[in-house]
Formats: C-alpha cells, structure tokens, sequence
C-alpha cells in the first residue's frame, strides 16, 4: 500500500518535472523553430511554433547585415586568447602558492583572495581608463591582457595541486629533476582533468561575456557575438528572424563542447561549490 | 637528500622557482584589479567628464550629490527588489530540482542536462531571444494569449512587470547551475542517514526537512551568498531586454553607473558610485572570506 503509493507519488513529480523541462527548453526550441521562418511568418502568426514553409532567409540575410564570421573570429581570438594565457599563469601560481615555499607565499595568497572578491563591476571604470590610457581600446590585446590571470583559476589549480603527493615530487627530485621540470612533467599531468575543465570554464566566460568587451570593443571589427548581436539588435530590432538564426549559431559551437564535456564540467562546478 | 649544503641549494632552488612562477600573475591582478580599486577610490573623489576633459578635485562632492540624488535611491530600490525576487525563488527552484532529480537514473540524468542548458548560454544573447519571446507582437505566448481572445500585455514596456520579467529571465538562466551545486551538496549525505530514517517510520517530508535540509545548509549558504552578491551586479539581461526603463524601472546599480560613466562619462560620479556598491557587496564577501578560510583550516593549512 505505502509502496504503491510512493510509487503514484515518484510518478506524479516524474511528470511535473517533465512538464517543466519541456517549458524550460522553450525558448530554444522558439529560437530554432523561428530562425527558419522568415520575418513575415513570424509577424503574421507568432502564435505558430513550427514554420509553415522552411527557409534559410534568415541566415543568409543576418550574415548580409552583419560581418558575422569576423565576429566569431573576434569571439574565437578573445575567448581562446585569454583562456590559453589564463591557464598558463594560473596553474604556474597555483602551483607554486601550492607546493613552493617561496618568501611572502601566504601574503601571496591572501592577495589573490582578496582580488577574487573584487567584483569587476566596481573596478570598470579605472580598468576601462587603463587600456584607455595604453591607447588599447577597440584591439583584441585590450581585450585579453587585464584578464591573462584569473584569482578563481588560481585558486582551483591550487586546491587540485595540493592533492598531488609529495613523495611523486621528491621521485622527480631523486631523478634531478629541477623545480621547473617537476611541474611541467609531474605536476601538470596529475591534474590535466582539473586544467581541462578550468580551460572550458575559462573559454565558456569569455565566450559568452558581454560587459567587458562592450567597453573595450567600438567597432564591429573587434566586437565579440554577445556584442555584435545586442548593439545590432538595439538598432534593428524589426529584424526578428535573422537575429534569432544570429543567435542559435552563436550559442552553437558552446553546446557542442558542452556537449562532449558535460561530465566534467558539471562535476567542476560541483567541485567548486563543495570547496569553496 | 644527502648533505646540508644539498637541501639548502634544493630550499634555494623551490623559492626561486615558486617566486618566478608566482609573479607574472601577481603582477597582472596587481596592475588590473589592485591598482584600479584604489584608482577608483581616488577618481571618486574628483569632478571629472571625460568628454569635455575637465578635472576637479571636489572632496567628498561626489557622494553627497549621490545620496541626494532621487536616481540613485531609485537604482538602490530596484537593485533590492531584483535581489528580493531573484534569490528567494532560485533558491526554491534549484532546491526543488535537486530534489526532485537526486536518484541517479539516467532519465533524470536527461532532464538535469536540460535544466543546465540555459547556464552554458550567453546571457546577452539569450536575453535577445528572451526580448523577442515576451514581445506582444513576436512571442510565442503572447501569441497564443491573443489567438485565444485573451488579453496580451507587452511585459518588458509595463513599469511594474519589467523587473519580475528580468528576475524570471535570471532564474531560469541560473537554476540548473545552482541545481548542480546542491546536487553534489545532496550526495555528501550517506545514504544510512535514510535508511535509519525508514526503519523508525518516518515520512518523506519529516525526512526532507530533519536530514536533507540541515545537511545541505553549507551547499545552500554557499549557493545563497554567490547569488546575493551576483545580483547586486546584475548587468547583461538589463542592457539587452529594457536598458533601464521603462520609467527607470529596471535602472540596478550597475545600469546606473553604467550610465553615468559610459553615457554621459562622468568618471569621477561613476567611480563614486561603483564605491557605494563595493561596500553594499563587501558585507556579503565577508562571509564568502569565512568559508574561504575554513577550508583552509580543514585541510589543516
């Protein structure tokens, strides 16, 4: 009896959740279902999911009001830059504020627990004065440089090299070995899974960010897609269609890495909620 | 590890090594985010428009124009409100789906990847679709509200719906991230907890609310505090969905100045302001420092 009514009961919340989910993809469906319809469609019958007659208009024409592959490529250079030299420097200082006993080491720390609590809000105006002042603004440098480091990253390198043993590290000293070359043969391949999903983490950011390079960008040749497609929308917002297929091919490339790193990436943010 | 001399040159050797592969990312959060929270102080305290170029000291102007000015209590209320809504129903929701997804079969395995779905996208860009989706003469629902006979409100122009709007657009953006977090949170109670728990009796609910509930207080603090201080710089879906209005409206604090310094560039205003909110997040931080430094201690450190 208890069981049959536990089991009516894990059914009905089945079903609620079910219910939800379908709500939840909503608007990606909505997204994919109206890029294919051309803007008259979608006026004239908004109340229609799925398009009465298919057609690529919307592609084409988002592709002809926009340089929208120079906007990947914008998106590609400021997300794929800043994750390549993020990685580099965080694992170098999460390593050493790991296992490196170097002067002022715990002072070294405390500043980059500090710096991770500086909302980057706060501190939008002098940065923005900074690459400014360098004459950096509207380059893909402007862009990357401030964020070449990241105190987050520092942090969850650190936390994973602390896992590696210390006996490893004395082996690679036994075999002369030098600091330098502990971490990079050592070190770094005991914690690739951690560098992966702190890259993905890094490249998903930057990917998707919009304030930053809404400041530093000013022209449509360095302007990343979050950017590029707003301020386009802002201006042209009875352009439905083409921005709607704009933005299902930006999303695009971020869900197939998810979709390849899902395991990983989630078990980080776990991670990451666990630990901090 | 044979002679003295031998572990001196090795001592040497590690804090050379471990000083070189620290400093160029000290440096680089020295000189892009130290030095600019103390330049931003310091601007704060000058008259300045970048347009125009004119710079004057003014002491503590800046901030007695601020707290004088009926935009910035209104940038305050809104930023509250946003929060107001915004925390207290992720929280709901992203508990209620951890819950409700926590046995690990592979269809809720299906529907946890759904509701992350959202978290993975651009905010910017998915505010555009969400934009063109509650837009009375595009949207989908509105659509059908209309074919039904039904009457259709234009949400993101109606003054009083625009901010829940916005917080909706957030949750649902956020809850399968946060989702996660409790998730992994949930599967740190041991299973015996329950067990015991079902040899004495206990209902569903008694069990959710005298072992679940308790026992994911860390995960659930940690989840609220990101999102507290989160929402205070809540940006990205206010620029792209209402810039603000209508009637100010929607104008958070991070909008504002925003405004002030990249619209009109009044550098010094700006910076001010940006101060005003650092001390409102700061009291938040405050407990995220703690938990920083309890792991610390945990990991004996």
């Amino acid at each position: 009896m208890i069981e049959r009514r536990k089991k009516l009961a894990r059914y009905f919340f089945g079903s609620v959740l079910t219910i939800v989910a379908i709500a939840a993809l909503l608007p990606f469906v909505w997204m994919f279902f109206s890029s294919f319809k051309t803007e008259g469609q979608l006026v004239g019958h908004p109340e229609q999911l799925v398009p009465s007659l298919w057609t690529i208009w919307a592609y084409s024409k988002v592709i002809e009001e926009i340089p929208f592959f120079r906007m990947v490529l914008n998106s590609i250079v400021f997300a794929g830059g800043v994750t390549f030299f993020s990685l580099l420097f965080d694992s170098a200082a999460g390593y050493a504020l790991a296992k490196l006993p170097f002067p002022g080491r715990s002072v070294a720390f405390v500043l980059v627990l500090v710096t991770l609590m500086i909302p980057f809000q706060v501190i939008m105006v002098p940065l923005y004065l900074l690459i400014f002042n360098m004459k950096l603004l509207d380059t893909y440098a402007g862009l990357i440089i401030p964020r070449m480091t990241n105190a987050f990253g520092i942090y969850f390198m650190r936390q994973f090299f602390l896992t590696v043993p210390n006996e490893l590290l004395d082996a690679g000293r036994m075999d002369g070995l030098s600091e330098f070359g502990i971490y990079v043969r050592i070190s770094l391949s005991m914690t690739r899974a951690a560098l992966a999903t702190l890259g993905i983490f890094h490249f998903m950011y930057n990917w998707n960010d919009f304030l930053w390079p809404l400041l530093i960008t000013n022209t449509q040749l360095k302007q990343p897609l979050p950017v590029g497609l707003a301020l386009f929308q802002g201006e042209h917002s009875q352009d439905y269609t083409p921005i709607l297929a704009g933005a299902l091919l930006s999303i695009l490339p971020i869900l197939v890495i998810f979709l390849f790193t899902q395991r990983s990436f989630m078990r980080g943010i776990a991670l990451s909620g666990i630990k901090g | 590890m044979a002679s003295k001399s031998g572990r001196g040159a090795l001592l040497k050797q590690k804090r050379r090594t471990g000083a070189l592969m620290v400093s160029p990312s000290l440096l680089l959060l020295g000189v892009f985010i130290l030095f600019p929270i103390v330049r931003s102080l310091y601007l704060s305290f000058f008259e300045w428009n970048l347009a125009s170029n004119v710079r004057s000291y003014t002491g503590f102007g800046n901030y007695i124009e601020i707290f004088q000015d009926e935009r910035f209590w209104n940038a305050m209320l809104r930023t509250f409100l946003y929060t107001g809504m915004y925390v207290p129903i992720l929280l709901l929701v992203s508990l209620l789906l951890a819950v409700g997804l926590t046995r690990d079969h592979s269809y809720n395995k299906v529907l946890r990847s759904v509701f992350f779905l959202p978290a993975i996208t651009s905010m910017a860009i998915i505010a555009i679709v969400w934009r063109f989706l509650l837009d009375s003469n595009v949207g989908l629902v509105p659509g059908w509200f209309r074919a039904i006979g039904l009457p259709v409100v234009d949400v993101l122009r109606n003054p009083s719906l625009a901010l829940p709007a916005i917080a909706g657009v957030t949750v649902w953006r956020w809850a399968g991230f946060n989702m996660v977090i409790l998730l992994a949170g949930l599967n740190t109670i041991p299973d015996s907890y329950y067990e015991t728990a079902d040899m004495d009796g206990a209902s569903e609910i008694r069990k959710f609310f005298s072992i679940t509930l308790p026992l994911l207080v860390p995960s659930l603090s940690f989840v609220l505090i990101t999102n507290l201080i989160a929402s205070f710089q809540v940006f990205d879906p206010v620029y792209v969905m209402t810039k603000g209005g209508p009637l100010f409206s929607t104008e958070v604090m991070v909008y504002h100045i925003y405004f002030k310094a990249f619209e009109v560039y009044e550098m010094g205003y700006a910076s001010a302001l940006a101060y005003v909110l650092f001390l409102v997040i700061i009291v938040f931080t405050l407990f995220q420092l703690r938990r920083f430094i309890r792991t610390e201690r945990e990991m004996g450190l």
